[in-house]
């Protein structure tokens, strides 16, 4: 499998990465070298083998519903870049 | 414009917030109306390192909508990323459920013209809800609160077996009232716990291919999902007809102008890349879960509805204003209980004069000053002849006052009926005498002035005799036999 400039440039912008052109013939052939390497478990023979369904054999745990976390707005603001009346402000989002 | 050539096809996708009190993957608090961002925790805000955990009266709540609609719970299902960027999401994904939702294959039967019709419900997914974005107050700007963010939601897919607004709008009251019977949703539309997207398309009758749809977001009134689905039918006729075609599309529906309009968003804007997600592990649900939340299942609407006119003996009609919410069919059968009275009779006083009233008022059962056993006490004084129809209005206006239970106001007031005959013959006595001229009409043939009588002795007696009795004693009396 081989993957073209353009499928690059999608990923790279449904991802929202900023994608220096010089990069991209790079970054097909590292990521279709990665396909290809992954791609040779499809020549394995599986017949034996039962469907993994999670790489761990568990199942969810489950949480009661109690309140557990306290309000610590003023602790997570602090980190934020802008905050007015308690709102995080970020560039305007348009519908 | 030839509306009846064309069909409409309608599916709808709702968005039920679930009564939880935490969060669906975290135990910060849901309640409604909080600061902004005072239950926006570390999961909420999608930090470094944090872990989601299911929360299980989510999961629960999920189940029971499924049994309630007779679906298909899935004992594995998986939660996975849709991947999408904005703002009042800030983790970049939201947890939803894909390929293995919780609830599938369910069905609806609606009534809609006096006839029944079955909805299929393709699935019900569990996921989180996003925050919410201000523009207001805001330059160039948007204020995020992600206080809501995170609340369990379940989102319900109809088949596209819609043909009309109505149907839809019959569909949706359903199913809110489904959620609400369970108490798994508080069914509040104005506040966003119940929202709807329809999506709509048309095609010419007698064809069998569906046309291109259009998907009309976040609706929050049954009366704007009406018109905003009469809107589009008759958008997509006239744009066919006029030789264009439908646009695949996301729409909006302004309840200002009645009308919808494109959002007008990228084309790649779709590409969700789902996976599952790897912090959280599939979810087991075992037989003897699903047979315990089975258990604890409400009696629903329509079992409930078929129950009063089983029971009671009520009119069809009566029956469902009595089943419409859970509290007031309680309501209801705490009255008939309590008092012992005729169940009818009790039905028309709560539809008529207290449902009248709140309604007016714009009140819920929930809020009326007469209580279930108040309304009982009032009953029983009816049932056992203390008050006559008219008294009572009389009594329940003063307990709409505050003014306590019947009995006290009956005491208080002196409102008792008189039913003893000796006390009613006195003031008939006292009625005769004072009126010979008519009394003296009356024996010569004067048939008509019998009504003349009762009004005197039904005033003398301040409303308070019997009027079963004042006919019967008035009759033999007045002959003066």
């Amino acid at each position: 499998m081989t993957l073209t400039p353009d499928q690059i440039q999608q990923v790279a912008h449904l991802a929202r990465l900023d994608l220096a052109p010089d990069r991209v013939a790079i970054y097909a052939q590292q990521l279709t070298n990665i396909l290809d390497m992954v791609g040779q478990l499809s020549g394995a023979s599986t017949e034996a083998v039962l469907p993994m369904a999670h790489p761990l054999d568990m199942h969810q745990r489950l949480r009661p519903d109690v309140v557990t976390e306290p309000n610590q707005r003023e602790a997570f603001q602090a980190h934020a870049p802008a905050v007015q009346d308690g709102l995080y402000r970020v560039p305007k989002v348009i519908e | 414009m030839a509306q009846h050539e064309w069909e409409a096809v309608i599916g709808l996708e709702v968005h039920c917030q679930l009564s939880t009190k935490t969060k669906i993957f975290s135990g910060a608090n849901t309640a409604y109306g909080a600061e902004p961002n005072t239950q926006a925790d570390a999961v909420t805000l999608g930090l470094p390192g944090v872990l989601p955990v299911l929360n299980g009266a989510a999961l629960e709540m999920a189940i029971k909508f499924g049994l309630s609609v007779d679906a298909q719970i899935a004992r594995r299902c998986v939660f996975a990323r849709k991947h999408y960027f904005y703002p009042d999401l800030p983790k970049g994904y939201q947890i939803s459920q894909y390929e293995l939702p919780i609830v599938e294959h369910g069905v609806l039967d609606i009534e809609v013209n006096g006839a029944t019709k079955r909805i299929g419900i393709t699935r019900a997914h569990m996921e989180e809800d996003a925050g919410k974005s201000l523009h207001e107050n805001f330059v160039g700007e948007t204020g995020i609160d992600l206080n809501r963010a995170g609340t369990p939601l379940i989102e319900i897919v109809s088949e596209p077996d819609i043909r009309s607004s109505d149907e839809a709008v019959a569909y949706l009251k359903k199913l809110h009232q489904i959620v609400v019977y369970l108490g798994i949703c508080d069914g509040n539309m104005q506040e966003g716990s119940f929202r709807c997207d329809a999506n709509v398309s048309v095609r010419r009758k007698g064809t069998e291919k569906f046309g291109t749809r259009t998907e009309t977001k976040n609706i929050n009134s049954f009366r704007y999902v009406h018109a905003a689905i009469d809107f589009e039918i008759e958008r997509q006729i006239e744009v066919i007809e006029g030789g264009g075609k439908i646009i695949q599309e996301t729409r909006l529906y302004n309840p200002g102008t009645g009308e919808t309009r494109s959002m007008r968003v990228k084309e790649d804007a779709n590409d969700y890349r789902y996976f599952p997600d790897p912090d959280l592990l599939p979810v087991i649900v075992t037989d003897d879960e699903i047979e315990r939340i089975r258990a604890t299942l409400p009696e629903l609407p329509e079992a409930k509805r078929d129950r009063f006119v089983a029971q009671y003996g009520l009119p069809v009609y009566d029956a469902g204003v009595l089943t419409g919410e859970g509290p007031l069919a309680d309501y209801y059968e705490t009255v008939v209980k309590d008092s012992g009275a005729d169940p009818k009779l009790c039905a028309n006083w709560i539809i008529t004069d207290l449902l009248g009233g709140l309604n007016k008022a714009g009140h819920g059962i929930q809020d009326s000053v007469i209580t279930a056993p108040m309304m009982a006490g009032l009953m029983k004084r009816m049932a056992d002849n203390t008050l006559s129809g008219k008294l009572a209005k009389e009594v329940f206006e003063a307990m709409s006052d505050g003014e306590g239970d019947a009995d006290a106001i009956i005491d208080r007031k002196g409102l008792r009926q008189i039913t003893d005959d000796g006390a009613i013959l006195a003031v008939i006595q006292q009625v005769m005498d004072a009126n010979p001229g008519q009394l003296a009409q009356y024996r010569e043939g004067k048939d008509k002035l019998f009504g003349f009588f009762v009004g005197q002795v039904m005033k003398a007696s301040q409303g308070k005799a019997n009027p079963d009795a004042v006919n019967r004693l008035l009759k033999t009396a007045l002959a003066g036999e």
